[in-house]
């Protein structure tokens, strides 16, 4: 069931490629998606897969060169790759804003917390310096830190890790954004501190209705905020799901790999000590694989997956999945043109 | 008899500062720490960084000295050991680190990397070196053409499996694997946790298995133990821990992993703000601070751990 508005973010045919010294990388390799005004959309996928680079592109936060990004990503009706600099500042921050992985090295260690979360407010709302130190204390109030107001006062390394985390997320929310990319933001939390920080997420999403896009490689998390799901194999979205569908009945062999290998708490009695695997490792994005890039590790392929690529196979009104072994036969026929 | 036992184990570091170095206070990064291994058995050992999980490991091995207790391995104290005794006794008490790109030497290739132990402890003629270590690979599911090779040269996942060969090399009978599939894909994590489950059959070997991922170390584990803040705050079987966890700290943590099945909803036990610092732990149970059930007598008595009925022992005063 999508929500019948039209789509806060739309991703199309998004390409990245790094030129190095070693050759064209192609990281993010015609992605398309959409985000919905208050869904979270998971982005699913091991490292190297293109998820972050996607976010990246998205906001335009690489350096080209060595990055060049093609395609559109339209947000709110605007093209952003079409923007000028200046604009493209206006929407980070703005419209868009972005929680990051590493809490420890994405703040800056010699300006205060507040500081950092009143620069924001400052250059998007034009506020006052006194407004914007006030909000600073506000917006840490949000985020549940106790004694905000002399916790503004303090520099990064006073904070520990779940509280970096938290005044990341105050930091990305101080502008009331539309759309947070949040690139694994409880990847490097314990899980205690993950538990709450997943928490108080969800709240502020409710609260403020925020779209979220949240990049991570654990299906857990996944399961436990996301509402659709994408999964990205070799810089490819392989498979497009509601969150309870693709768990229940995950159609690319890639997902069903996933979700195989993960091992899971109280389910040892019935799998026993063996997971399941997924043979052989990741492509590297220099010798992608031809055909479906995939097929080294699928045991399921065709001989028809080594030498075609397989057309995006759409399922239902809301899901999609990009492999040969979902197309009709007409599909299989035609695959010289595709 | 256990093949390992370890006994009261302590580690305090010493906190240093100023012009004369002052001693400021201690670090007890390990506090008291009591447990057994079987051998061809697993052990699994899970807690929060900080925890004391990876110097607990470092500790029984020598690898740091400890500041107290006792380690018995196959009937000789450790703590005994000095010099070449206690190489020797490494030989046959293994460890996997965590990271698997600094855990190799960037200017050895795999052959020597694997051969190291072997021509540290063995008088082997080449030609015998060069089939142990071909054996080795294979047994570890790398094609032994990649002896050559360097480690730049290989994935995470394959240099994790150039780890366990090194540590297989001189046929121990015990491993402690500190992290050993954290830094890795969820679908390469698969492969080197099958891979561990198939060594410890084929050659019986027991491991201390040290990670903070509990559905890693419930898969892998007999028995697990959890820490918090150099204590072991519970001990049981992995079917007892997992299904009736009785410190409220390890029903935490059980509550907070997130489940990767949609459908399921699961009742959340949030505690409250962070661990506290092992420099100035507090009074009591260590876990007072956090405890959603604590009373009066937390804040003022340390709990043991003791046995709660098959094995299943726990450091509350209300389990």
């Amino acid at each position: 069931m999508n929500p019948p508005e039209a789509p806060l973010l739309a991703v199309r045919n998004l390409h990245t490629r790094f030129h190095t010294l070693d050759g064209v990388v192609n990281a993010v390799d015609g992605v398309d998606f959409e985000v919905y005004p208050g869904e979270t959309l998971g982005l699913v996928g091991e490292s190297g897969c293109g998820k972050s680079v996607t976010a990246f592109s998205i906001l335009q936060l690489l350096r080209c060169p060595p990055a060049e990004i093609q395609g559109q990503v339209e947000f709110e009706g605007v093209d952003l790759l079409g923007l000028d600099k200046e604009a493209v500042r206006r929407i980070r921050g703005g419209g868009i804003s972005m929680i990051f992985q590493e809490p420890m090295t994405s703040l800056n260690p010699v300006l205060k917390i507040g500081e950092q979360i009143a620069e924001g407010v400052r250059v998007h709302k034009k506020m006052t310096h006194r407004q914007s130190r006030r909000w600073a204390v506000e917006m840490l109030r949000m985020v549940r830190i106790s004694s905000p107001g002399s916790r503004a006062r303090q520099y990064p390394h006073k904070f520990s890790g779940g509280m970096r985390q938290r005044a990341m997320i105050a930091m990305a929310l101080s502008c009331r954004p539309r759309l947070i990319l949040a690139d694994e933001p409880t990847t490097a939390l314990d899980v205690t501190i993950q538990a709450q920080v997943m928490e108080l997420m969800q709240e502020l999403k409710k609260e403020f209705n925020t779209a979220i896009v949240l990049i991570t490689h654990d299906l857990g998390v996944i399961a436990e905020m996301a509402s659709r799901v994408v999964v990205m194999y070799a810089g490819k979205i392989v498979e497009e799901a509601p969150v309870r569908e693709i768990f229940k009945d995950p159609r690319h062999p890639y997902t069903r790999g996933l979700l195989g290998s993960i091992p899971v708490i109280g389910r040892k009695a019935e799998t026993g000590r063996r997971l399941q695997e997924i043979p052989g490792v990741v492509p590297s994005p220099m010798e992608a694989p031809p055909g479906c890039r995939f097929h080294p590790r699928c045991s399921e392929a065709l001989a028809l997956c080594s030498t075609q690529p397989p057309p995006v196979i759409r399922l239902t009104d809301n899901r999609c999945v990009r492999c040969w072994l979902e197309a009709g036969d007409n599909e299989k026929k035609t695959s010289d043109f595709v | 008899m256990a093949l390992l036992e370890v006994e009261d184990l302590k580690k305090y570091f010493v906190v240093k500062r100023g012009f004369f170095s002052r001693n400021t206070g201690q670090v007890r990064a390990v506090d008291g720490v009591s447990f057994t291994l079987e051998r061809g058995k697993t052990l699994g050992l899970v807690g929060e960084s900080g925890c004391g999980k990876t110097t607990l490991g470092r500790c029984i091995l020598r690898l740091i000295e400890p500041t107290a207790g006792r380690t018995v391995f196959n009937g000789t104290d450790l703590g005994q050991l000095e010099g070449g005794a206690l190489r020797r006794m490494r030989a046959g008490f293994q460890i996997i680190f965590q990271d698997p790109f600094s855990s190799l030497d960037p200017r050895m290739n795999v052959g020597q990397i694997i051969a190291e132990p072997l021509r540290n402890h063995l008088k082997l003629s080449s030609s015998e070196m060069r089939s142990r270590v071909a054996d080795l690979m294979e047994k570890v599911g790398l094609h032994p053409r990649q002896m050559v090779r360097y480690p730049h040269e290989f994935s995470g996942g394959q240099r994790q499996r150039i780890g366990i060969a090194r540590a297989l090399a001189l046929n121990p009978l015990a491993i402690i694997c500190d992290e050993p599939v954290s830094a890795l894909d969820v679908s390469i994590q698969a492969q080197v946790i099958n891979l561990l489950a198939r060594l410890q059959e084929e050659l019986n070997l027991s491991y201390l298995f040290i990670a903070h991922d509990l559905s890693v170390v419930e898969h892998i584990s007999d028995r697990v133990a959890v820490m918090y803040l150099g204590r072991i705050v519970e001990l049981a079987s992995d079917e007892q821990l997992y299904r009736n966890p009785l410190h409220p700290y390890s029903r935490a943590l059980l509550a907070a992993v997130p489940v990767p099945d949609p459908e399921i909803k699961k009742e959340k036990i949030l505690l409250e703000g962070d661990m506290p610092s092992s420099l100035s732990p507090p009074s009591g149970c260590a876990f007072h601070t956090r405890c959603p059930v604590r009373k009066e007598i937390c804040i003022e008595q340390a709990p043991v751990l003791q046995d709660v009925g098959d094995g299943h022992r726990v450091a509350c005063h209300f389990a």
